[in-house]
């Protein structure tokens, strides 16, 4: 069964090249604000009614406080709608040299039923998105996104079109033909495993396996964005709503709740995970040329391989990093508990000499720190520098400007050993 | 079989391949020519088309090689002779008026009123033909010199663009306004503001066109007007005397023998029926090639007379660039729109208004500028002209050796013929030569009865015999957006292409094709510069 509210897929093979590129119809650009397959269910336990657009589909930001949701996460067990994160299927004997030309990262090691977290740049070296690559069989992948990728996909296609017989390279939005719902927190593997998904336990983080519940398929991946022990996952958009059902019922002792992208902001930020057009903005929308981000730059050094075969990029990338990089993402931790956000820094509690701003910030009530990431100018990001934030307070409608000591911390702030551990504990 | 190894290998022996490779063996370096065809010169080679009668069979016409380049190489030690120098350019009329372009004046034959020149076409003429002479001349550096980057702190790319706006300056107030007015304008107006002769326009309009997706009235053709013409005045050095065509002894491939010979003489190898097929990467950096056969040869340096496209998504592939790159030469324009003829001839062809001297020159069909351009709609939607636009040469006039005794040989080239004909060129192939012979027949009563054999090589043709992706004379549409600093994309417009150790030195290069070799002289300046 499928979603009642998307149509069949249509067909469009550009005259030149034997790549098939699939769009639904109606195409999201048409349609203002599609409903996701949840969004009956996340209407009714919606006590704010508080909605926000998400890459074209409306979705919940908060259901009933971002206090309550936010310690779901870190104490219980949440349900988050990820339907709208943009997916495509790459299929076809010509999908693993087109992907590996792709990202950063070698998807050459990348076993079937596993998951990688990659970034992909542009010549220059500079960061477009970034995003999740499952390997769902030999010659079949999923590509998650933060935004849609279709243009810079169909010209990373050029010259990997070559068919062999009928096996051609197909690249598919699927984002409306998959349901996906991100079930974080210590007690995700109990209720899950309450509700039925026997072997789950087994479930190694970044591996995918696909369950049998009640007659429901349901492709579980360990995988998530907040840092924690967690797992998505993915069914036929038809399924979406006995899935929550069952969830919620086995939840029900271990404090399941649906949560909305605020409390999962805070969640992010503790695990030092990045957010699109937050944290950096993609080459591919910014109009200031020094706007643009490498994944150096960003503290993803570690997903860069330049051991593997070419990619797009590389040659940038390593001429960088043999200047080393002008400025670093890195976390900070400030004094206080007024979050910083867009806090200018400096070098000098004056404030004469500025060396970057904070891109993300939060009161961490886990960690019990102030902590946020920032986009630090060269030499100031190194771990243990001392700089200074800005902050303005609005107190009251006064508006108030804290000079508060910040110090370069290294991240992620929030990394609980429970995350890794499998089989998970039954929290 | 593996094993030979050499500085530098060449892969395609046409005329700019064989120029690097003569230069590079001058470098010092050791250096391999791999020419896929069983004869080097690529698209400048002279073939039998019919038993007996042989014909430069793409390019049939010199007019951009520069003198210098001819010394330099000491072709004329290593076999090359002209047949003609200096060929006249006649235009004829349908009528049996004809106008011949002088470099300083006209002169119309037969019946002079039909060319329909007048007194003040005859009195503009000297100052046209000057004007442009001069902005080309300003433009001729650009040619020679290798492409700028720009936003660089090299000291070369900003002592060349400082020496671009030098040459334009020290034209004077008067000529550099002219050339930033007419620079970016199409040819058909600054015709029409000149002369009042439709013939004329239309002769004058015709090396504008050639070889080209442009109509007189597309922007930018006087852009490639000025091109040619500042290839010709590379060819003649400083004295400027109109297009200076010449006609080789053999025809073209004569000229690429003496260039081969020239590149062994300097220590050079070259190897024919040698395909390679795929470019090898090793460690990011291209370390040979692999033949057809199965045989690799490895070369700290390879270098590219093939075109981009072919080059950069066939032989060495998308795997090995970044996909920005990889999308911009695949956006190239390479496709042709000019198809050649050759007639066997039983006799010497003649030409209303045309004397026996004018004929062993150039003979231009392009009445007016409303026929280039009608001619040039029908190719905008896959179709071929109705009433095409040809430039006619008669080598055996000049040059017995191409035919038995008595007979003759008639070469030209025809535009247009659109590289992907609607129709497909299996089917239009026959028409369409019909439509050539009778449209020459109509300027050359009697023609059709005399032709014992007849060729046409469509730019699909063009693209399989000479092995041009797109059939194109230049690999890649000569415009302002594929020129110079982007010619063929930015990223590779210095002939080091984005992978190391791999270079470029066709006519998808800068400054082009047109058998000039200036881009195969400068290819091997930059091998040379930076393997030093």
């Amino acid at each position: 069964m499928r979603n009642p509210d998307v149509n069949d897929g249509v067909v469009v093979a550009a005259a030149t090249s034997p790549a098939v590129v699939v769009l639904p119809t109606p195409p999201h650009y048409v349609q203002p604000l599609l409903k996701t397959p949840f969004h009956n269910r996340a209407r009714a336990l919606s006590q704010l009614d508080s909605f926000v657009p998400w890459s074209g589909y409306t979705t919940v930001d908060v259901f009933t406080s971002v206090e309550q949701e936010y310690f779901a996460i870190r104490n219980a067990t949440t349900l988050y709608d990820l339907t709208p994160m943009v997916k495509y299927r790459v299929a076809g004997h010509s999908a693993l040299p087109f992907l590996n030309r792709l990202v950063t990262r070698d998807l050459s090691k990348l076993q079937v039923g596993r998951v990688a977290y990659c970034v992909w740049c542009d010549d220059a070296g500079h960061l477009i998105d970034d995003g999740t690559v499952f390997r769902l069989s030999e010659n079949e992948y999923r590509l998650c996104t933060a935004e849609r990728q279709l243009d810079w996909l169909l010209s990373s296609a050029i010259g990997f079109e070559r068919a062999i017989g009928d096996d051609r390279l197909v690249i598919e939005e699927v984002t409306d033909q998959i349901a996906a719902l991100a079930m974080q927190g210590p007690t995700s593997y109990a209720v899950l495993a309450a509700a039925g998904l026997s072997g789950v336990e087994r479930l190694k983080p970044f591996e995918i396996e696909t369950f049998e519940v009640d007659g429901v398929t349901i492709t579980v991946s360990r995988t998530g964005f907040t840092g924690d022990l967690g797992y998505e996952l993915w069914m036929d958009p038809g399924h979406a709503e006995r899935v929550w059902d069952i969830l919620m019922a086995a939840g029900q002792t271990r404090g399941i709740r649906p949560i909305g992208s605020k409390a999962l902001n805070i969640a992010r930020i503790e695990a030092g995970f990045l957010q699109p057009n937050v944290d950096f903005v993609s080459s591919a929308h910014t109009v200031l040329l020094s706007r643009d981000r490498s994944p150096l730059e960003l503290g993803l050094e570690w997903l860069v391989d330049f051991a593997k075969p070419y990619f797009t990029g590389r040659r940038a990338l390593v001429e960088e990093k043999r200047r080393g990089a002008a400025r670093r993402l890195v976390g900070l931790d400030i004094e206080g508990d007024k979050p910083a956000h867009n806090a200018l820094l400096y070098s000098d509690r004056a404030g004469r000499k500025e060396v970057g701003s904070v891109t993300s910030a939060t009161w961490s009530p886990t960690c019990k720190r102030n902590i946020a990431l920032a986009m630090i100018d060269a030499p100031h990001f190194q771990v243990g520098a001392t700089l200074w934030a800005d902050i303005y307070l609005n107190r009251e409608l006064v508006w108030e400007r804290r000079m508060a000591r910040a110090r370069v911390v290294a991240k992620p702030f929030f990394a609980p050993e429970r995350r890794k551990a499998t089989p998970p504990g039954s929290y | 079989m593996s094993g030979s190894r050499y500085d530098c290998v060449v892969v395609g022996g046409g005329h700019n391949g064989l120029v690097c490779a003569a230069y590079l063996a001058r470098g010092g370096r050791s250096v391999l020519v791999l020419e896929a065809a069983d004869e080097v010169g690529g698209a400048a080679v002279t073939r039998e088309f019919a038993p007996g009668f042989r014909v430069s069979a793409c390019a049939h016409l010199l007019h951009s090689m520069s003198g210098a380049m001819i010394h330099d190489l000491q072709l004329e030690d290593h076999g090359l002779t002209f047949s003609a120098r200096e060929m006249p350019t006649v235009a004829l009329a349908a009528d049996g008026g004809s106008v011949a372009l002088g470099a300083t004046s006209l002169t119309a034959n037969a019946n002079p009123l039909s060319s329909g020149v007048t007194v003040d076409d005859a009195a503009a003429y000297p100052g046209y033909v000057a004007l442009l002479n001069r902005l080309a001349q300003a433009l001729r550096p650009v040619l020679d010199s290798v492409p700028p980057r720009l936003g660089t702190d090299a000291w070369a790319d900003k002592r060349a663009l400082l020496q671009l706006g030098w040459q334009i300056r020290r034209l004077g107030r008067h000529d550099m306004r002219e050339l930033l007015r007419i620079g970016g304008m199409n040819v058909f107006d600054l015709l029409k503001d000149n002369f009042e002769s439709p013939l004329l326009q239309g002769a004058l309009a015709f090396d504008a066109i050639l070889g080209s997706n442009f109509g007189p009235r597309s922007p930018g053709s006087v852009f490639t007007l000025l091109y040619r013409l500042a290839g010709a005045t590379a060819a003649q050095g400083k004295e400027v005397s109109g297009t200076p065509l010449s006609q080789p002894t053999g025809g073209l491939g004569a000229l690429s023998r003496a260039l081969s010979a020239a590149a062994v003489a300097a220590g050079a190898e070259v190897r024919t029926n040698a395909a390679v097929e795929r470019i090898i990467v090793r460690d990011h950096r291209a370390s040979g090639v692999q033949l057809a056969s199965g045989e690799t040869i490895t070369a700290n340096t390879v270098i590219s007379n093939v075109d981009p496209q072919a080059t950069f998504l066939r032989l060495l592939g998308a795997e090995y660039l970044d996909a920005g790159f990889t999308r911009r030469v695949s956006h190239l324009r390479t496709r042709g729109l000019a198809a050649k003829l050759h007639l066997a001839l039983d006799d010497l062809p003649r030409f209303s208004g045309v004397s026996e001297a004018s004929l062993g020159g150039r003979l231009l069909i392009a009445p007016s500028l409303e026929y280039l351009e009608r001619a040039f709609n029908h190719s905008k939607y896959g179709e071929f002209s109705n009433a095409p636009a040809i430039e006619i040469t008669v080598p055996t006039v000049n040059d017995r050796t191409l035919a038995p005794a008595g007979k003759h040989v008639l070469s030209a080239v025809v535009q247009y013929a659109p590289y992907a004909l609607k129709a497909g060129w299996d089917a239009g192939r026959e028409q369409f030569a019909n439509i050539v012979v009778d449209t020459i027949e109509r300027y050359s009563p009697g023609l059709g009865k005399s032709i014992i054999s007849a060729q046409l090589l469509t730019p699909s043709d063009i693209e399989r015999e000479f092995r041009i992706t797109g059939g194109h004379w230049h690999h890649a549409e000569l415009a302002l957006d594929q020129f110079f600093m982007m010619r063929p994309v930015p990223g590779a417009a210095q002939y080091q292409t984005p992978v190391d150790g791999l270079y470029l030195c066709g006519a998808g290069c800068h400054p082009g094709g047109g058998v000039m070799g200036t881009a195969g002289r400068n290819a091997a300046r930059q091998v040379l510069g930076q393997a030093a």
